[in-house]
């Protein structure tokens, strides 16, 4: 089995879901002839011709409506969007656009869209290049939002967003590209929308977390371990629609929840999982509902504010301390 | 400065609760660190809390009277004038019950400051801890006075309805004594719920003589009867040593069967030996030489001719004490305490003497910690300096009797060659623990007893 970086993965999913359906195509900036900035889309210009991979002009208002244009025409367009932190412009077609597609032509067209977009911080990109953007999406009916935290899940979860039938923003930790790996099958596996992965099991509190807070989370659990704290760790993986079954099945079971993210705290997806928690799961609390999330400020560039305003490994071990002892 | 709370002391090991007495400084007032701030009334002792720091009292948060568990916050000293750091009291704010049906006003500020502040966590990376969570102790006192309020998260009360589990049986292994939901969990494992009185940790209560009226023939109701003061009549309030006599002396009724006997004793020798020291002490030491370090010694040598005296019941054994600590108790205003003379056998009479003069003087002055008032193994009575001459004293729990010297009067007496004189005579009455010796073991510390008053070999240093 093949062990790849997650950007790889990235790129074997479009490569088999474009050899398995002709109708999709992927269009953005840099994604042709340069194989995009961070080589996701490497090779695929080479392998399926300029046709089916389309280098766009640096307009993200454009290539969200031509991609939205040519969905509702029959094909399956994967957009990339080159930084998260860019996909502004274009939030006025995925939301007024894609989102109410399926709803005010009251099923008759549907938007098999997905929107790629690298985002994330701790890479020293500044503010233009650290962005998280999920919880500006989170509230919008007729999206679904996926944020995978390995390689395996990255290729099933990029499959089975290619083939859903709506409106897929698909965001990739960009710390994470090269950092993580991990096997990936070359087998046509899919990893399902909506469904959360418990990647460790615990006693005593639970993790509620995504994308790279995944790693911070499994990190700290090791140091928690050998102060005896069991922690279970929730990989929500997609957070538009919640899985919230299994979000009140770890809480039945320790009762105590720390949501961890890097998107800054305030509206962000801890407050709707802290909320829902608060609404279903109240009578399984037994502490706060607690929130580890960046600080509600810009990412700075300066490589010791970045790194002073993002919860790091240490910050989950003390913040799970603390509930523990509640 | 930053506010400090100033908090319910544990004035002793196996003391939940305190009354505030009296506060000695009023908010405003500068206070020394060490010096006394407030009387506190437990069980069986009145202690004077000193401030453990320099300051102005900024706020009173426990009002006279009130009881509240260990650990409640009582006040908040500072450096600041009162003024500045809260507002004024709104005198017409809705009141707040009382614990004892009086109306408390709070201020607004206080009101919202009466239930436990948030747990809040913050991303302080300065403080060099990452997320650190704290409560803000100093903004707020945590209980509303009757200090009976705890929290309980959801899925504890959840949990503890749908198992028939009584929280305020379960100690709490959270944050601030919190019952999580972990320690419900093992109270629904294990059947037996940890009972709070501590029996059987060898808990000693003060004791009590009464009337010499037989024991009432059908045994103590164990729910006290509500009684209603006739027309003329008043309800009085107990103190929280009436209510603690009371219920350590309801609780021995109910689970001590004991007997009783008594002896008299010739003590004129006794009589005689003391007057002939009393000039001498009285010199040398300054004070009067009681006959109460005479029978102190007595009942150590009864208590070493009968171990199972010097004992306690423990269910399916027994404990016989190594060491002689004799409770000896002693009248005060309005009630009675029983502080305890550690190792008695150790000390000579006059050693006795100062011991004794010392723990009394304590308790008139009800200066006693609770250290004096704990570990009885044995308990002296000595109701004879109020004229008694027979009572039926009640043995304590956790101890196998109690023994009284009563009052010492001339009576006239037939002599062993059969004339008559007049003699000092004094009764002994011992109750006993009849679970853990019979009457002949009672009768033999009695004889002993009366053997070494009536021969009084002692030498007082």
């Amino acid at each position: 089995m093949a062990v790849l970086s997650l950007v790889e993965s990235v790129r074997k999913a479009l490569e088999e879901e474009m050899q398995a359906d002709p109708s999709v195509i992927v269009l953005g900036e840099d994604v042709g002839v340069h194989g995009g900035v961070f080589r996701a889309t490497d090779g695929l210009v080479k392998q399926f011709g300029e046709n089916r991979v389309i280098d766009t002009p640096l307009a993200e208002l454009g290539i969200a409506g031509v991609a939205i244009g040519a969905a509702m025409n029959g094909l399956r367009p994967v957009a990339e969007i080159q930084f998260a932190d860019y996909i502004h412009p274009a939030y006025d077609q995925i939301v007024n656009e894609a989102a109410k597609i399926r709803y005010r032509s009251n099923g008759t067209f549907a938007c098999p869209v997905v929107f790629r977009a690298p985002f994330g911080a701790g890479v020293h990109g500044g503010l233009y290049h650290s962005q998280s953007v999920e919880a500006l999406f989170f509230h919008v009916p007729g999206l679904k939002i996926v944020i995978p935290s390995t390689p395996y899940d990255c290729k099933g979860l990029l499959k089975s967003s290619i083939r859903d039938d709506d409106p897929v923003l698909f965001f990739e930790h960009k710390k994470s590209y090269r950092r993580l790996r991990g096997e990936v099958p070359d087998d046509d596996y899919v990893v399902p929308l909506g469904k959360a992965d418990l990647k460790r099991k615990g006693r005593d509190l639970s993790i509620i977390t995504y994308g790279i807070g995944v790693h911070l989370a499994l990190e700290a659990s090791e140091r928690l371990a050998s102060d005896g704290i069991d922690v279970e760790i929730l990989d929500l993986r997609t957070l538009l629609p919640l899985d919230t079954h299994a979000i009140k099945e770890t809480v039945a079971k320790t009762s105590k929840v720390l949501i961890l993210h890097e998107d800054n705290k305030t509206g962000g997806i801890g407050a709707e999982v802290a909320a829902l928690i608060a609404e279903e799961s109240f009578e399984e609390l037994d502490g706060p509902i607690m929130r580890l999330a960046a600080a509600d400020t810009h990412i700075p560039y300066a490589p010791s504010l970045e790194e002073a305003i993002l919860p790091n490994a240490e910050d989950v071990v003390q913040a799970a301390r603390r509930l523990a002892e509640y | 400065m930053p506010n400090t709370v100033i908090k319910m002391p544990q004035l002793g090991e196996s003391v939940a609760e305190g009354t505030i007495g009296r506060w000695l400084k009023k908010p405003g007032d500068r206070v020394e660190r060490d010096e006394p701030l407030v009387e506190i009334q437990t069980d069986k002792v009145n202690a004077e809390v000193p401030s453990p720091v320099a300051g102005i009292l900024q706020q009173i948060l426990l009002p006279e009277g009130t009881t509240a568990s260990v650990k409640t916050d009582m006040a908040i000293i500072g450096d600041e004038s009162p003024d500045a750091a809260s507002p004024p009291p709104a005198s017409d704010a809705p009141g707040a019950q009382g614990p004892e049906g009086t109306t408390s006003q709070r201020t607004p500020a206080e009101a919202a400051a009466a239930s436990p502040p948030p747990l809040t966590f913050t991303y302080d990376k300065s403080s060099g801890g990452g997320v650190v969570g704290h409560r803000d102790e100093a903004a707020a006192p945590t209980t509303d006075g009757t200090g009976t309020k705890r929290f309980y998260t959801p899925v504890v009360m959840r949990m503890a309805e749908e198992h028939g589990i009584d929280l305020s049986t379960i100690q709490g292994s959270g944050a601030h004594g919190r019952v999580t939901r972990k320690d419900v969990e093992r109270a629904i494992e294990a059947p037996e719920a940890p009972s709070p009185s501590g029996r059987g940790r060898g808990v000693r209560e003060a004791p009590e003589i009464t009337t010499p009226t037989p024991a009432p023939a059908t045994p103590p109701s164990p729910a006290p009867t509500a009684a209603r003061p006739l027309p003329e009549g008043e309800a009085v309030g107990l103190t929280p040593m009436r209510r603690a006599i009371a219920e350590h002396m309801a609780r021995a009724r109910a689970e001590i069967p004991d007997a009783w006997s008594l002896t008299e004793i010739d003590v004129s020798n006794l009589v005689r030996y003391r007057h002939t020291l009393q000039a001498e002490w009285q010199a040398r030491e300054g004070y009067e030489l009681t006959y109460l370090p005479f029978f102190v010694k007595a009942v150590l040598a009864g208590l070493r001719a009968v171990p199972e005296l010097n004992a306690s019941w423990a269910g399916d054994h027994l404990v016989v004490h190594r060491q002689y600590n004799l409770g000896i108790a002693v009248s005060v205003e309005n009630g009675l305490i029983v502080p305890v003379l550690r190792d008695a056998d150790q000390l000579s009479v006059a050693g006795v003497a100062r011991a004794l003069r010392g723990i009394i003087q304590k308790a008139r002055s009800g200066k006693l910690s609770m250290d004096d008032l704990q570990g009885a193994t044995f308990t002296v009575n000595n109701p004879g300096s109020l004229g008694s001459i027979m009572s039926q004293p009640i043995v304590p729990v956790g101890q196998a009797g109690i023994v009284t010297m009563e009052a010492i009067v001339k009576r006239p007496v037939v002599t062993s060659d059969d004339a008559i004189a007049i003699r000092s005579m004094m009764n002994s009455c011992l109750s006993f623990d009849h679970r853990i010796l019979d009457g002949a073991g009672a009768l033999t510390f009695l004889r002993t007893l009366k053997r070494e008053l009536e021969t009084v070999e002692y030498s007082v240093y």
